[in-house]
């Protein structure tokens, strides 16, 4: 057993206030780079120019449609996806007591790639032309989180342990299905596609995509926010969470239901970005502590931060080729959370 | 407030079991181990729901009140206690203030008394600021204990909350609860803990009472032969009066008779 460590809770005030600041440079930064560089000067003025009108050069037309059409959208967006994971990392592995969850444990990665690979192997959904894929991985998401939830629910409610193991079992079947789609393609190219949709993309963000997502994450955290105690109280176990009057199954269901709706609206914009859920949760809690209030304030400017600069790496790394998102996650989140937990002795889980 | 169990059952693990504890009154639950003293408990704290019968809290039925209402007059210490993430000791304590809060409203500095108050009576301040999971099975304990103090509860339900304490701080646990004037239903293992700090125990054998009664009353030779098993010889406590109990392996059955 490790030394007793005192941790200091210090006030969350300089931490949200810095990390605001590296939201504002991140965005900028994420919009003047890229393969095509857009010097920084030229980028705020173009982007003030958008926010609060202003003359642009005829011969700026190119760069300027670049970073208001394509390159401002696409980082919002990553803010928007980085913080809404981060968030529903946190409920997850709250709501089944488990420290290696994510968003994605209760299947719904693999139910979202079935819903892909349906469209890309056997281009149902056509007519919706480049929506198809967005709605069809919603529907595979929905889908497989009704069936986890349907073969979890006992009569006690939702046991942790049984969600997870539910979930687990369920992203078998589906990748399975995943994989059957994949060796009937007729065409090579869809293995491809399904693939680079599994590891996460932000490569077809537009504006369109913005309002829902960023509704979904706003209305879903702040809800979050709200009940950040009752989730305090559940962290403590089921027995412990009742006798401070929070009724552990009624919440448990709740979470479930935000979740998988968060979960499912940012599947639809960016596919499954994996790690994002799992490693920010523990980034943060070794930062701030438990409590759900501090770790729900933090955790959402955190990923956003983290993950605008994952998109910016997957695009400029091998440039022109753009590299999904989950390959960076993942080089990037594992070696930092192996020294991170390495340095304060982080535990989660036990001893 | 008082607290009346009615005829409660539970499957074939509890049956017809009813006490009560008057306003103000420790009572002891005791028994050998599957008995059925954690599932009675259990009824109490609302983790399980009786078969039939109903526990009734200042004689109103506890399934009628919301988790919230009832959290607010009953507080619990349970055995599954353990906690996985990184909260300090302050912030396990303030968790007990939940049930008083809205959901809109913040903590002030009373309720921040209040758990300052709790981690000092049971002589754990200089713990605030350490991580639960750093703690010893005796300091989360009483930890436990202060979180159920500072929910400032009228009725306060103990499952063996002398479990990894050591002696001075067992009795010290129990003398604190026992003086708080609260009603106090506890589980407890220790025949003598329970003859020196219950105002009333109950004996439980497989999911029934058997004896009901003052310590004095209850812990005789006879019953501890029979229902635990033991051999057991009753002192008087030198100071305090309260009877005692030494063991000694039961051989015969004749030998009690």
């Amino acid at each position: 057993m490790s030394a007793p460590v005192p941790l200091s809770r210090r006030p969350l005030g300089p931490t949200v206030a810095l990390l605001c600041v590296a939201l504002l440079v991140s965005v900028v930064c994420g919009v003047a780079l890229g393969p095509v560089r857009v010097p920084l000067v030229d980028t705020v003025t173009h982007l003030r120019a958008a926010l609060f009108g202003g003359i642009i050069d005829h011969a700026d037309a190119g760069t300027y449609r670049i970073v208001w059409e394509i390159r401002l959208p696409r980082v919002l967006l990553a803010a928007v996806v980085g913080a809404g994971l981060s968030v529903v990392g946190v409920v997850v592995q709250t709501m089944v007591r488990n420290a290696l969850a994510d968003p994605f444990v209760l299947g719904m990665s693999s139910g979202a790639s079935v819903g892909a690979s349906t469209v890309v192997v056997f281009g149902v959904f056509a007519s919706m032309g480049l929506y198809a894929l967005s709605v069809a991985a919603s529907l595979g998401a929905l889908v497989a989180t009704v069936l986890v939830y349907l073969a979890a629910r006992t009569s006690q409610g939702l046991t942790p342990l049984r969600l997870v193991l539910t979930g687990t079992a369920m992203a078998y079947a589906f990748s399975a299905v995943t994989t059957v789609l994949i060796f009937l393609a007729p065409h090579g190219e869809a293995a491809r596609s399904v693939l680079f949709w599994l590891l996460g993309s932000l490569g077809a963000a537009t504006w369109a995509m913005l309002p829902l997502s960023t509704a979904a994450v706003v209305v879903g955290l702040v809800y979050l926010r709200l009940i950040a105690r009752s989730l305090n109280a559940l962290s403590m176990g089921d027995e412990t969470s009742l006798t401070l009057g929070v009724d552990p199954t009624a919440l448990r269901r709740t979470l479930f239901v935000v979740s998988s709706v968060l979960t499912g609206t940012l599947v639809a914009v960016s596919g499954a970005v994996g790690f994002v859920g799992l490693v920010v949760p523990h980034l943060v809690r070794m930062v701030v502590g438990a409590d759900h209030r501090r770790v729900l304030t933090v955790a959402p400017l955190a990923g956003a931060v983290f993950l605008i600069w994952v998109d910016l790496v997957a695009r400029t790394v091998a440039a022109p080729q753009e590299l999904p998102l989950g390959v960076i996650t993942a080089v990037v989140g594992v070696p930092c959370f192996v020294f991170l937990m390495r340095r304060r002795g982080y535990v989660f889980g036990g001893r | 407030m008082d607290i009346e169990l009615r005829d409660l059952s539970v499957g074939t693990i509890v049956s017809d079991v009813s006490l009560t504890a008057a306003t103000g009154s420790v009572v002891g639950l005791v028994g050998p181990n599957g008995s059925g003293k954690t599932t009675t408990l259990r009824c109490v704290y609302r983790s399980l729901t009786p078969n039939t019968g109903a526990v009734l809290l200042g004689g109103e039925p506890l399934a009628a009140m919301a988790p919230k209402d009832s959290a607010r007059v009953l507080a619990a210490v349970t055995q599954d206690s353990q906690v996985d993430l990184d909260f300090t000791v302050a912030e396990v304590v303030a968790m007990a203030r939940l049930p008083h809060k809205g959901t809109f409203e913040r903590e002030n500095e009373a309720d921040a008394a209040i758990c300052a108050e709790a981690l000092k009576r049971v002589d754990a301040t200089h713990l605030a600021e350490r991580s639960v999971l750093t703690l010893s099975g005796g300091e989360r304990q009483r930890v436990l204990v202060a979180r159920a103090l500072a929910q400032q509860p009228k009725v306060l339900v103990l499952d063996e909350p002398t479990n990894h304490l050591d002696i001075r701080h067992q009795h010290e646990i129990l003398a604190l609860v026992a003086g708080t004037g609260l009603t106090v239903l506890t589980v407890l293992h220790d025949l003598n803990l329970a003859a020196t700090y219950c105002d009333r125990v109950h004996v439980l054998a497989e999911g029934r009472i058997v004896a009901s009664g003052r310590p004095a009353e209850v812990f005789t030779p006879e019953l501890v032969a029979e229902v635990f098993g033991v051999r057991a010889f009753v002192v008087e406590h030198p100071v305090s009066g309260a009877p005692q109990l030494l063991y000694d392996r039961l051989v015969h059955q004749e030998e009690i008779q």
